[in-house]
C-alpha cells in the first residue's frame, strides 16, 4: 500500500521544478538489537530560494534525512524505498562516487559542532580553498583568493589575515561562519543545515542565520534547516514540516502552521515551548514517549498511543491529507 | 528511551562479551588453565620435579615422559607444569606491587599536580633512563637473587609505566562534573581521588594489569636465563629454557621448546586477556 | 527546615531575610607563561569582576549572559567550589568567603548550598548507579547509613518523579529527563536552602524541559528552596525567575524583575540579548543586532566599559568612565551611562 497523492500540483505550470524531491523516502539501520525503521515514506520538496524547516524532537529522524540524502549514513544504515531527486538526480540509487561528486559542489551540509567538523590542523583558509580546487577546480593561487572573498562574504573581520587562523584560534561563532563558507563557496543548489546554531549564543546564533539567509537570497540556494527549536524555525524559513518517530506528520508554510497547527502532535509541540507561554502554568509536556522502532509490529501512525484525538480510523495504512494548497497533515482526525 | 533494559549483570555482559568476541573465550580458557595449573598442578604431576634419575636422561617425549627428560632424567613435564606456579606468583605479585604504587602515585600526581606531580615525573624519568632489563638485572644482582627481589625489580621497572596510565586517566576526569558533584556532596579532595576517580579509571588499570602479566613473566624468565634469577634446581621456565638451550645443537630439541613454548602460551593468553577484560569492567559498554 | 542532622541548626528567622548576599566578589586568574623577565606582574583573566547581589529567602534569581560573561564562574564561587580572589560571601549570617573551599566539604553549611549541574551525564559518576549518585551526599552530610539511608534516596527519588526500579541503573542507561531527575534528586536530598541550577534543562528536549521546569516549581514550593537559575534561554528565565541578573564579561550589567528587564531592558547589552532571541511569531520587534565578539577578559581596562566597541550607544564618555550599577525604579539596576534613554 503506498502512500497516496503528492501535492497535488501547487505551483504554476510554468514555474520552475523543486531543488530537492523527495518522496517515499525510507531508511533503515541494521542493529545488534533489531532493525531500526528509522524513516518511514517521508516526503517533501524545497524550492529554488526556498527554505525549509524539518523540525522534531530528539528521535524524530531529522538528521537521518539530512545524512541519507547526502549518501552519509553509516554502515548500518540503508535507504529502503523512495526517491529523492536533487536537480535531476536521483540520489537514493546513485553511486557513491557521484554522490561524492556533488557533494560539497550542488549539495552542501554544515553541521552542529563547528570546531569538531573543521579540520583542527589545517588553516581555514586553506579548508576552503580546498574545496575551490575540488570542486570549481580553481588553482592554488585562485583558490587561494577566493577563500579570503568567502571569509568577506561571511563576515569575518579582516579576512586576509583570517584565512591563515586555524580552528582553536576562532570562537564557536566564527567556526561556523567557517564552515558556511566551506559549504557555500562553490554556490551549491542546496544546502542543509544540521543544528547549525545549537550550542552557539543566541546572539550569534541570529548573525549566523543572518549570514545563511543573505546568501541563500543573493544565489538562490535552497536550504533545509533542520532544528528542534520551533521559535528558530518561525523566525528562519518560509515552510516547517514537522516530524515524529520518522514520520513527517504536518507541512505547511510557516505561518499557517503556526497560527493554525492542525496535527495533535503539531499542537503539543507548541503548546510546550516556552516562546509561546505567558506562565509555566499554560506550558504542557507531551504525554507517552516515542514508540521502539525496532518493533515488528509498528502502528501506520506512531504518534497514536500518544494521542488525545485518537479513533479506530488511526489504525489504517496512512495517507496524506490535503487540508489546504500547500498544508498537509498525516491525520485522520486533525484538530 | 525506547527499548527494554538488556541484560545490566556483570555475569551476563561478561557472557555476552565472550559470546561477540570467541578469541577472548579462548584467551579466558587459557587463563582458567594456568590458574588451575598454578594451584593443583604440583600435586598432580606424575613425576617429582627434583627427582633425578640420570639413567632416563635426555629421553625424547614419549608415553612416560610426555615432554621428555632433561640432562639429569627429570620429568620435563612435571617441571613446567610446576614451574607455573612460580612463574605466575611472581609475575602475580610484581603486578600487584606495581598497581598499588604506581596506580597511587598516578592518581595523585594527575589529580594534584604540583610538587607532587614533579617528584612522581622526576623519579620515573629516572627509572626510564635505563634500559628497563638491564636495571631490573642491577637491581637483582645488587640485592640478591630471591624471589622478593625479583618481584621487586620487576616492580620498579614498569612503575612509570603504571603511573603514565593512571596520571592520564586522572588528568582526563579530574575537571568532570562528577567530581564537582563529589565536592559539593561533602568530599574531601583525597576522598574525591579515592572514591570517585579512582574506580573510573580501574578499567585501563585492568587492562595495564594484564598486559603487565606477559612482561613480568617474561621478565622473571629472562633473569633466571641468564642466572640472575631463580636459582636451580627450582623449576623455572627461564631456567630450563637456559638449561635447554646448550641441548639443541646436539638435537634434544625439548628440553628447551617445551618451557619455551609455555612462556610464549603464557604471555599471549595475558595479552589477548587484557582486550577482552577492558570491555567486561567499563561499565559503558554495557548493553 | 530543622531536622538536618549534622547542621547546626540556625533558624531562618535569626539569619534574616536574606538568604545570599555578595559584595564586590571578584574572581581572577593568571594567565599564560610567566616570562624569565616579566617580573611579578602576569596578566589576569577577570573572569568575575566587582560583582554585588542579593538573593531574598524563597526568591528565584535568574542568571543570564552568554559564554564568557563569567557566570559559571561565579556559581562555583556560590556554591564554594572555588574561591574568590577578593569580595565578600555572605550566607544567612556567616561570612563563607573567609572558609577555604577545600575545608568547605567538611562545614556544616555544605548541605545548605546544593546544586544541579549543566549535563547529568557528566555530573553523574559512569560507576555509580543512579541510587548510588543520590545516596552519596545523604551518607556524607548526614551520616546516614543502611534502611534510614535507602528510605531517603527512594524518597528523594519519588518526589522527583523518578520512578523507584531505575535507582539500579547507570546513567548511560537512562534518558536525558530520567538523568536530570536523578541529578535534582541528588541536589534535594540533604534539604538544602538555596540550590544553584546551572543549565539543567539545556540538552532536553522540549517536551521533557516542560516536566523538569514543573518539577522544579513544585520542590521549590514543596521543600521551600530559594533557586539560583543560570541559563542561556531567555524564555525559560523569563517564566521561572522572580529577579534575574545580566552579566558581560565578569561584570553585571543589569538587574531587575524577570519579565520587566526582558520586555523593557535598560541596558543596550540586554535589549541586544532580548533582541537575538528567536520568536514563534517570527517578527522582529527590535531591529537591533550585536554583531563581533566580547572583548578578551584578559587585563581589561578598568576605565571602560566592557560593552564599549561593541555597543549601539556608544560615546567617547563610555570608553574613560566605567559606568557604575545605577539605580532605578521597580527594584532596577544598569550598568550605562545612557539607560535612561534607552526606549521603554
Amino acid at each position: 500500500m503506498s502512500v497516496a497523492t503528492m501535492l497535488a500540483p501547487a505551483v504554476a505550470a510554468n514555474a520552475p521544478p523543486p531543488v530537492l524531491e523527495v518522496t517515499d523516502f525510507s531508511v533503515e539501520f541494521r542493529t545488534r538489537s533489531g532493525v531500526v525503521r528509522a524513516l518511514d515514506r517521508v516526503a517533501f520538496s524545497v524550492g529554488r530560494g526556498e527554505t525549509v524547516a524539518l523540525v522534531g524532537e530528539s528521535g524524530s529522524g531529522k538528521s537521518v534525512t539530512a545524512y541519507a540524502l547526502l549518501g552519509l549514513l553509516d554502515a548500518a544504515g540503508r535507504i529502503t524505498g523512495g526517491s529523492a531527486v536533487l536537480e535531476g538526480m536521483e540520489l537514493t540509487t546513485a553511486s557513491p562516487a557521484a554522490l561524492s561528486a556533488i557533494r560539497g559542489k550542488r549539495a552542501a551540509m554544515i553541521f552542529q559542532n563547528p570546531r569538531a567538523a573543521l579540520n583542527p590542523i589545517r588553516s581555514v583558509g586553506k579548508q576552503i580553498g580546498d574545496v575551490l580546487r575540488r570542486h570549481a577546480g580553481l588553482g592554488a593561487r585562485a583558490a587561494a583568493a577566493g577563500a579570503v572573498e568567502m571569509l568577506r562574504a561571511v563576515g569575518i573581520p579582516d579576512p586576509q589575515r583570517r584565512a591563515s587562523a586555524y580552528p582553536f584560534e576562532l570562537s564557536g561563532g566564527m567556526c561556523q561562519r567557517v564552515m558556511i563558507a566551506i559549504a557555500v563557496a562553490t554556490r551549491p543548489a542546496l544546502l542543509i543545515a544540521d543544528e547549525p546554531t545549537t550550542g552557539l549564543d543566541v546572539t550569534t546564533q541570529a548573525v549566523v542565520m543572518d549570514i545563511m539567509q543573505k546568501l541563500a537570497a543573493e544565489t538562490g540556494m535552497a536550504t533545509i534547516l533542520i532544528t528542534h527549536d520551533l521559535a528558530l524555525a518561525a523566525e528562519r524559513s518560509g515552510r516547517i514540516a514537522v516530524m515524529h518517530a520518522g514520520h513527517i506528520v504536518e507541512d505547511a508554510p510557516t505561518r499557517t502552521l503556526l497560527l493554525n497547527p492542525r496535527h495533535p502532535y503539531t499542537r503539543r509541540l507548541l503548546a510546550a515551548t516556552s516562546t509561546a507561554a505567558g506562565n509555566l502554568s499554560d506550558l504542557r509536556s507531551i504525554p507517552g514517549s516515542l514508540p521502539d522502532l525496532r518493533r515488528d509490529d509498528l502502528p501506520p501512525c506512531r504518534f497514536a498511543a500518544r494521542c488525545d484525538r485518537r479513533l479506530p480510523a488511526c489504525d489504517q495504512p496512512m495517507v496524506w491529507h490535503d487540508l489546504e494548497p500547500h498544508h498537509r497533515i498525516a491525520c485522520w482526525n486533525p484538530a | 528511551m525506547s527499548g527494554g533494559v538488556t541484560s545490566d549483570t556483570a555475569l551476563g555482559h561478561a557472557r555476552h562479551v565472550v559470546s561477540e568476541n570467541p578469541v577472548t573465550g579462548f584467551a579466558l580458557a587459557l587463563f582458567v588453565i594456568f590458574v588451575l595449573a598454578a594451584i593443583i598442578g604440583p600435586s598432580l604431576v606424575p613425576y617429582d620435579p627434583l627427582a633425578s634419575d640420570t639413567a632416563s636422561a635426555l629421553r625424547a617425549p614419549s608415553a612416560e615422559h610426555w615432554f621428555g627428560t632433561d640432562q639429569i632424567g627429570r620429568d620435563i613435564f612435571s617441571r613446567v607444569v610446576v614451574a607455573t606456579r612460580l612463574d605466575l606468583g611472581i609475575a602475580a605479585a610484581s603486578v600487584a606491587l606495581v598497581f598499588a604504587f604506581g596506580g597511587f602515585a598516578g592518581l595523585v600526581s594527575g589529580f594534584f599536580g604540583g610538587w607532587a606531580d614533579q617528584l612522581i615525573g622526576r623519579v620515573s624519568d629516572t627509572i626510564m633512563a635505563f634500559p628497563l632489563f638491564v636495571l631490573a638485572m642491577a637491581i637483582v644482582a645488587a640485592l640478591g637473587n630471591t624471589v622478593p627481589n625479583i618481584v621487586l625489580a620487576t616492580g620498579i621497572i614498569n612503575f612509570p609505566l603504571y603511573v603514565r596510565v593512571a596520571r592520564a586517566e586522572t588528568v582526563q576526569r579530574r575537571e568532570a562534573g562528577f567530581v564537582d558533584a563529589a565536592r559539593i556532596a561533602g568530599h574531601r579532595d583525597m576522598g574525591v581521588l579515592l572514591g570517585q576517580v579512582a574506580p573510573n579509571i580501574m578499567p585501563m588499570m585492568v587492562v595495564q594489569m594484564s598486559l603487565t602479566m606477559g612482561y613480568a613473566i617474561l621478565n622473571a624468565a629472562g633473569l633466571s636465563f641468564i642466572g640472575l634469577g631463580v636459582r636451580a634446581p627450582t623449576p623455572e621456565w627461564g631456567i630450563m629454557v637456559a638449561e635447554g638451550a646448550s641441548f639443541i645443537v646436539s638435537g634434544e630439541w625439548w628440553v628447551a621448546l617445551f618451557p619455551g613454548a609455555m612462556l610464549m602460551t603464557a604471555v599471549f593468553c595475558f595479552n589477548l586477556l587484557g582486550d577482552g577484560l577492558r570491555d567486561i569492567v567499563d561499565p559503558r559498554r554495557r548493553t | 527546615m530543622s531536622g538536618q542532622i549534622g547542621n547546626q541548626p540556625t533558624p531562618p528567622e535569626a539569619e534574616g531575610p536574606l538568604l545570599l548576599d555578595v559584595a564586590e566578589v571578584s574572581k581572577r586568574f593568571p594567565t599564560g607563561k610567566k616570562g624569565w623577565f616579566s617580573g611579578n606582574s602576569r596578566s589576569l583573566v577577570h573572569a568575575v569582576d566587582d560583582v554585588s547581589l542579593t538573593l531574598a529567602r524563597g526568591e528565584t534569581l535568574g542568571l543570564v549572559g552568554e559564554s564568557g560573561c563569567g557566570k559559571s564562574t561565579l556559581v562555583r564561587l556560590l556554591a564554594r567550589l572555588t574561591d574568590p580572589t577578593s569580595g565578600s560571601i555572605r550566607f544567612g549570617t556567616r561570612e563563607l568567603s573567609a572558609i577555604p573551599a577545600k575545608d568547605f566539604a567538611k562545614d556544616p553549611d555544605r548541605a545548605r548550598i546544593q546544586i544541579v549541574f549543566q549535563d547529568a551525564g557528566e555530573s553523574i559518576n559512569p560507576r555509580f548507579t543512579a541510587a548510588d549518585a543520590i545516596a552519596d551526599p545523604l551518607r556524607q552530610l548526614q551520616g546516614l547509613s543502611g534502611e534510614t539511608l535507602r528510605r531517603k534516596v527512594e524518597e528523594a527519588a519519588t518526589l522527583c518523579g523518578l520512578p523507584l526500579e531505575l535507582l539500579a541503573r547507570f546513567p548511560h542507561q537512562l534518558s536525558g529527563g530520567q538523568r536530570a531527575r536523578v541529578g535534582i534528586a541528588r541536589a534535594i536530598g540533604p534539604r538544602p536552602d538555596l540550590l544553584v541550577l546551572d543549565e539543567p534543562t539545556a540538552a532536553l528536549d522540549v517536551s521533557v524541559q516542560v516536566t523538569i521546569l514543573q518539577l522544579l516549581v513544585t520542590l521549590r514550593e514543596s521543600l521551600g528552596m530559594s533557586y539560583v537559575f543560570v541559563s542561556h534561554d531567555l524564555n525559560v528565565v523569563r517564566l521561572l525567575c522572580d529577579r534575574v541578573v545580566v552579566m558581560y564579561l565578569g561584570r553585571i550589567v543589569e538587574v531587575g524583575p524577570a519579565r520587566a528587564v526582558f520586555d523593557a531592558p535598560l541596558h543596550p547589552y540586554t535589549r541586544g540579548l532580548v533582541a537575538a532571541v528567536p520568536r514563534l511569531d517570527g517578527v522582529r520587534a527590535d531591529a537591533l543586532r550585536l554583531v563581533g565578539d566580547p572583548k578578551s577578559p584578559i587585563d581589561p581596562d578598568p576605565n571602560a566599559c566592557r560593552f564599549h566597541g561593541r555597543c549601539p550607544i556608544g560615546t567617547d564618555r563610555c570608553g574613560v568612565e566605567m559606568p557604575a550599577l545605577r539605580r532605578f525604579d521597580g527594584g532596577r539596576q544598569a550598568a550605562c551611562h545612557y539607560a535612561e534613554a534607552a526606549p521603554a
